[in-house]
């Protein structure tokens, strides 16, 4: 930022970022453990070992200390929205409204009600019932996260919706193409394996940390078994939607595909950077290198994005400026387009404020014609519409480094498991552990490349962040910012605090 | 089961500020609050919308 001072927009975002990070600590874990809960406990219902009862109340301790602590962090991004960035809010209301209120209304309530029988239940209602019940907080809490991500997915890729120029706002016209939408499926399935695979990592680790103390070493034999196996399976999954996710952001965000790649060129045959350091002064239309050092794979960036080693990917400078041979339209043109729109839209309220019919037709339909473009309306230069690359692509790799890593993890301990040594590989135990806020780190780093991926944009192409958030004072935001801070922290601390002094007791003897 | 007792005094506190405090003092609707039907909220909107964009 230099000597530049942060306006309100900067702190609302920064506000954002801060609270959707500290919500996501929480939430990854209630949606992986739950489902290893059902299944630990579908276990003990199978064998009648009340070892396995023993193992299953442990973890469900862990899971709701989790639960408590991270229940409701979501409601304060709600608060934000109406606060912070009250034109998007009034703008996306009639899409968000119908995924949100699902959540609320079915996914919570399904989660909550089960919760109080899995929790209190235990002798009061019959194993199957408790099984059931357990199963079913599993399920609504990973139908919560389909609709929060529906909605995500819909300021990623907005589709099923029209926009009404009277009333300032975008109306749902599909539910299906909105709750189906690519994007908001390839979202739902990638974030929910990742929180598999970090809940895994979680009874791995301190599975781990029970034998290197050398404490409930059954049960933790027996919890980093099926744990690893169902992190093994999850990052397949992960993996694979990954996969399907760079196919989706090459058709549908290739901006923020060139940014997770650094490529500012575009090319056929494009390489994929393994590993690099970046060219911080590096801007769009300049002569600078991308990268000081590089490490690429030929022809990879082309197969994963395209399924075609030998097909064009585009660059941020083809993106921003227009390739005429590639039929690219870059954001420069596009912001033209996009001022015939934004002029449109006024010219159409003015006339409509004089009651002049023909005046508010003839823009109204000079405004259909170029919305498209409306959000490049609002840039300054053309090279705004480039998220911030730097972040963006080592977030990326963070990601994905972390991602090839825990599956090694989860096969080491399978097998060591198997040979009846795991005890003894005091180096894997270590790593185990480690893996944990390694997890974290990977889940953090794939929520950075989503969003700080999709800048300028609040809503792809359509509402740039700027536009998006209200014109109150920064010192407003500044205040909740560090009100925030000060409360997720204490929350987090709190947290860590009560689930060590659990993992320290064990389970109940 | 004493974890229990400390985890509900948690989720009051939390939710006491959230909602007792932070909603009601720091975080009040802005649209609700400084206009009164939909239509002037609509209007607000809309002349955000086609205001020049400002600098970077």
């Amino acid at each position: 930022m230099g000597d530049q001072i942060l306006t309100t927009v900067d702190w609302a975002r920064a506000q954002f970022a801060l609270t959707a990070m500290y919500h996501w600590i929480f939430v990854p874990l209630t949606l992986g453990l739950s489902f290893l809960i059902a299944f630990f406990e579908s276990i003990y219902l199978k064998t009648g070992d009340e070892e396995w009862k023993k193992l299953t109340k442990f973890w469900m301790t862990l899971f709701g200390v989790n639960f408590a602590v991270g229940v409701a962090t979501g409601i304060i991004l709600e608060f934000q929205f109406g606060t912070n960035w009250s034109n998007y809010s009034w703008m996306v209301g009639d899409i968000f409204g119908a995924p949100l209120a699902i959540e609320g209304i079915f996914a919570f309530f399904i989660e909550a009600t089960f919760f109080s029988v899995m929790f209190f239940g235990w002798n009061k209602v019959s194993k199957g019932f408790h099984l059931f019940s357990t199963w079913m907080v599993a399920l609504g809490a990973n139908l919560s996260a389909v609709w929060i991500l529906v909605a995500n997915g819909w300021m990623q890729f907005p589709t099923g919706m029209a926009f009404n120029p009277d009333k300032a706002r975008f109306e749902m016209q599909n539910f299906w193409e909105v709750a189906l939408s690519p994007v908001a499926v390839q979202k739902f399935t990638h974030t929910t394996s990742s929180a598999f695979l970090l809940a895994a990592l979680f009874v791995v680790g301190v599975s781990a940390l029970f034998l290197l103390q050398k404490r409930h070493q059954l049960m933790a034999r027996r919890s980093m078994v099926v744990a690893a196996v169902f992190g093994f399976i999850a990052s397949f999954f992960v993996a694979f939607n990954g996969d399907e996710s760079a196919f989706n952001v090459a058709r549908r965000q290739p901006m923020k595909l060139a940014a997770m790649e650094g490529l500012y060129q575009g090319q056929e045959k494009a390489p994929m950077v393994v590993l690099g350091v970046i060219n911080a002064d590096k801007k769009p239309g300049d002569n600078l290198p991308a990268f000081h050092q590089e490490v690429k794979i030929p022809s990879m960036l082309s197969l994963l994005a395209n399924r075609d080693p030998d097909s064009f990917v585009p660059g941020i400078n083809d993106l921003v400026y227009g390739n005429a041979a590639r039929n690219i339209v870059g954001a420069e043109q596009r912001m033209i387009t996009g001022k015939i729109a934004v002029s449109a839209l006024a010219s159409y309220k003015l006339a409509k404020e004089k009651v002049d019919a023909p005046a508010a037709a003839a823009a109204l339909a000079l405004f259909n014609k170029h919305k498209g473009d409306l959000g490049y309306g609002y840039l300054i230069t053309p090279a705004q519409a480039a998220p911030p690359v730097a972040l963006t692509f080592y977030s990326f790799r963070v990601m994905v480094v972390l991602g090839t890593l825990f599956p090694l993890i989860f096969l080491l301990v399978l097998f060591f498991s198997f040979k009846g040594t795991l005890e003894k590989q005091r180096w894997l135990l270590q790593a185990c552990v480690a893996s944990i806020f390694l997890g974290y780190v990977a889940q953090q780093a794939g929520w950075v490349v989503a969003e700080v991926g999709r800048q300028p944009w609040a809503i792809q192409g359509l509402l740039p962040v700027g536009v998006a958030s209200t014109n109150i004072a920064a010192s407003q935001v500044q205040v909740t910012f560090f009100i925030f801070l000060t409360l997720f922290t204490a929350l987090l601390l709190a947290e860590i605090r009560i689930m060590m002094k659990q993992i320290k007791i064990g389970p109940e003897v | 089961m004493v974890v229990g007792r400390t985890l509900w005094k948690i989720i009051a506190i939390k939710l006491f500020i959230m909602f007792a405090i932070l909603k009601l003092f720091f975080f009040p609707n802005f649209l609700e609050k400084n206009f009164n039907t939909e239509h002037e909220r609509a209007g607000h909107v809309l002349d955000n919308l086609t205001k020049a964009p400002s600098a970077p």
